[in-house]
């Protein structure tokens, strides 16, 4: 419901000189969610943008203090849920540094290949939501036919279209299924393709340009001043991608382009997330083709479940430990830890802080959309008209499930 | 972890001020107090060794029932110079209904202010000269503070939650 108050006159007497206070959301489809924008309008001239969120805060982090962390991975699933191996990689991987642990080569390939295919499908939803509420619907219909694709991907490998909570401390579930790498060279191949198919589709679109060229505008400066990270900060002209510059897992091993953009506009935080994608699919074929045979889970039997499931009826050890791990969990050393990694939205990180029991006294999301969204607050772009906030708000690419954590 | 370079430089020009708290598995840490932590941070952001221009996070700690039981940690990032540090500030007890109260870092990185808005949605903790200091996440009348370790996980009784504990005192 869109709900109007009048303010007061400015100067009475003269036509469109009211101001008027205008709530844009919690339920408005251009809000990617539940958000609330309380607009100071005057005329069609945005004054203040005051985003009023909290409406779907489940209380994340109160609740984790009181999970075991294998536990606490399907919470990390429903923070973005349109792309959630990447929060899952970015949990295990905080507590595979609390216990100084790592996960097998075999395995750090296939989680790095699943938060690719992740970025891709984080990426496809906004680079067909924007276009979408500037007023064309065709390319979010596109684009939607190919995340499909990598939902049935993601089926394949997890058994679930969405939350696949895939990773495991010391980790991946499970081995990658018979005919999923086929799966994904099919969709590495076809979808370089289409994305040129969306380029000529909207990319030189006249009213798509007007509505975005020029429009929010964040310098670099103010960008890194406001914390915005991922392809947000790019498209404003600092170079700067943790899987580049702090490689964890297997990212040093993998030849791939930064993707930087110099406008700091809606149109190049568009762009940027075009050109990622096609950066994404070089790193998943060249996964493919590094990753090598072997575990994919790590040998210790307090902290990962057998992988032989035979064992449990032959060997009483076997027995003891998967009864220990599945019903209280595993001890994580005391310490604290915070292991940011480039999700598709930003800097995503953990901090958890472990006193050497089954479950965090602490556990802090840094929230990459949490952050971004504070652009949209008044003064750091250069937004005018009540049409550039739309722009603006989608083009930040929030995912509302992630801000209110 | 050994620890950078930039920590001896750190520790020399705020002797006394700035405690080193050795380094953590992740990165290393400082401790300071209250008085002098946003001469700290404006030093960490401005010197041309440190560049510590992007906050990546700022959350509160409830440490229940250890004495002086809150404590914000900030956890700064150098573009520039690709270094990360972890800086801790612990808060005296106060009197039972007086919230805590520490300097703002807003005018230092702007990013802070939904930060501390909702580090003190959550524990109370007051920032003195926050330029919008309200409630983020819950709604304008409700009461407590939910991260603080003696709050229930399922929220106190009431027509909703009719096996709550009772909130004590009433």
């Amino acid at each position: 419901m869109t709900e109007i108050t009048i303010l007061k006159d400015k100067e009475k007497g003269r036509l469109g000189s009211q101001e008027i206070l205008l709530n844009l959301g919690p339920q408005h489809p251009s809000t990617h969610g539940v958000l609330q924008l309380v607009l100071e309008l005057d005329g069609e001239i945005v004054e203040r943008v005051s985003p009023n969120i909290g409406y779907l805060h489940r209380g994340t982090e109160k609740l984790a203090e009181t999970f075991t962390y294998t536990q606490i991975i399907p919470l990390t699933d429903r923070l973005d849920y349109v792309c959630p191996p990447t929060s899952n990689q970015a949990f295990v991987l905080g507590v595979e540094k609390l216990l100084d642990i790592e996960a097998p080569e075999r395995a750090q390939y296939i989680r790095v290949m699943m938060s690719e295919l992740a970025r891709i499908s984080g990426h496809l939803l906004i680079v067909g939501a924007l276009p979408m509420d500037l007023g064309a619907m065709t390319t979010l219909l596109y684009t939607m036919r190919e995340r499909e694709m990598i939902m049935d991907i993601m089926e394949m490998i997890s058994g679930a279209r969405m939350h696949t909570s895939f990773c495991r401390v010391g980790g991946v579930r499970e081995d990658l299924p018979e005919g999923a790498i086929k799966r994904i060279l099919e969709f590495c191949e076809i979808l370089p393709n289409r994305l040129i198919d969306y380029e000529r589709l909207i990319a030189k679109n006249r009213i798509f340009l007007s509505r975005t060229q020029n429009v929010g505008v964040v310098g670099p400066e103010d960008a890194v001043d406001i914390g915005l990270s991922g392809p947000n900060l790019r498209a404003s002209g600092v170079d700067w991608d943790i899987r580049r510059d702090c490689p964890y897992e297997i990212y040093d091993r993998l030849d791939f382009n930064v993707i930087l953009r110099e406008n700091g506009d809606c149109y190049d935080r568009w762009m940027c997330r075009v050109d990622e994608m096609r950066e994404s699919v070089r790193m998943i074929l060249q996964c493919i083709e590094q990753m090598p045979d072997g575990k994919f889970q790590v040998d210790i039997p307090t902290i990962a479940f057998p992988v032989d499931k035979d064992l449990l009826s032959h060997s009483m050890e076997t027995h003891i430990h998967h009864f220990e791990l599945s019903a209280y969990g595993f001890k994580v050393p005391k310490g604290e830890v915070y292991v940011p990694i480039e999700a598709p939205k930003g800097e995503l990180g953990f901090y958890m802080i472990s006193d050497g029991t089954e479950k965090p006294t602490r556990f802090k999301v840094r929230a990459p959309s949490f952050v971004n969204l504070q652009a949209l607050e008044t003064g750091t772009t250069n937004m005018k008209y009540l049409a550039d906030v739309v722009a603006m708000l989608g083009s930040l690419d929030p995912v509302i499930a992630e801000v209110d954590k | 972890m050994e620890a950078p370079t930039f920590v001896s430089h750190i520790l020399q020009t705020f002797e006394g001020r700035v405690r080193n708290d050795g380094a953590g598995i992740d990165m290393h840490c400082l401790t300071v107090t209250l008085d002098h932590l946003v001469d700290l941070c404006r030093f960490l952001k401005e010197d041309p060794l440190l560049q510590f221009n992007f906050l990546s996070d700022l959350c509160g700690v409830d440490h229940h029932p250890e004495e002086d039981r809150y404590e914000v940690v900030y956890h700064l990032f150098s573009i520039p110079l690709q270094h990360r540090l972890r800086l801790k500030c612990r808060l005296k007890d106060t009197a039972e209904d007086i919230a805590p109260a520490l300097p703002t870092v807003t005018g230092v990185w702007r990013t802070a202010n939904w930060h501390e808005r909702e580090t003190y949605d959550m524990y109370g903790i007051v920032f003195s000269d926050h330029p919008n200091l309200q409630r983020i996440y819950m709604w304008d009348g409700f009461e407590g503070f939910p991260m603080r370790k003696d709050f229930p996980v399922r929220g106190y009784k009431d027509i909703y939650n009719p096996f709550g504990p009772e909130k004590s005192g009433e």
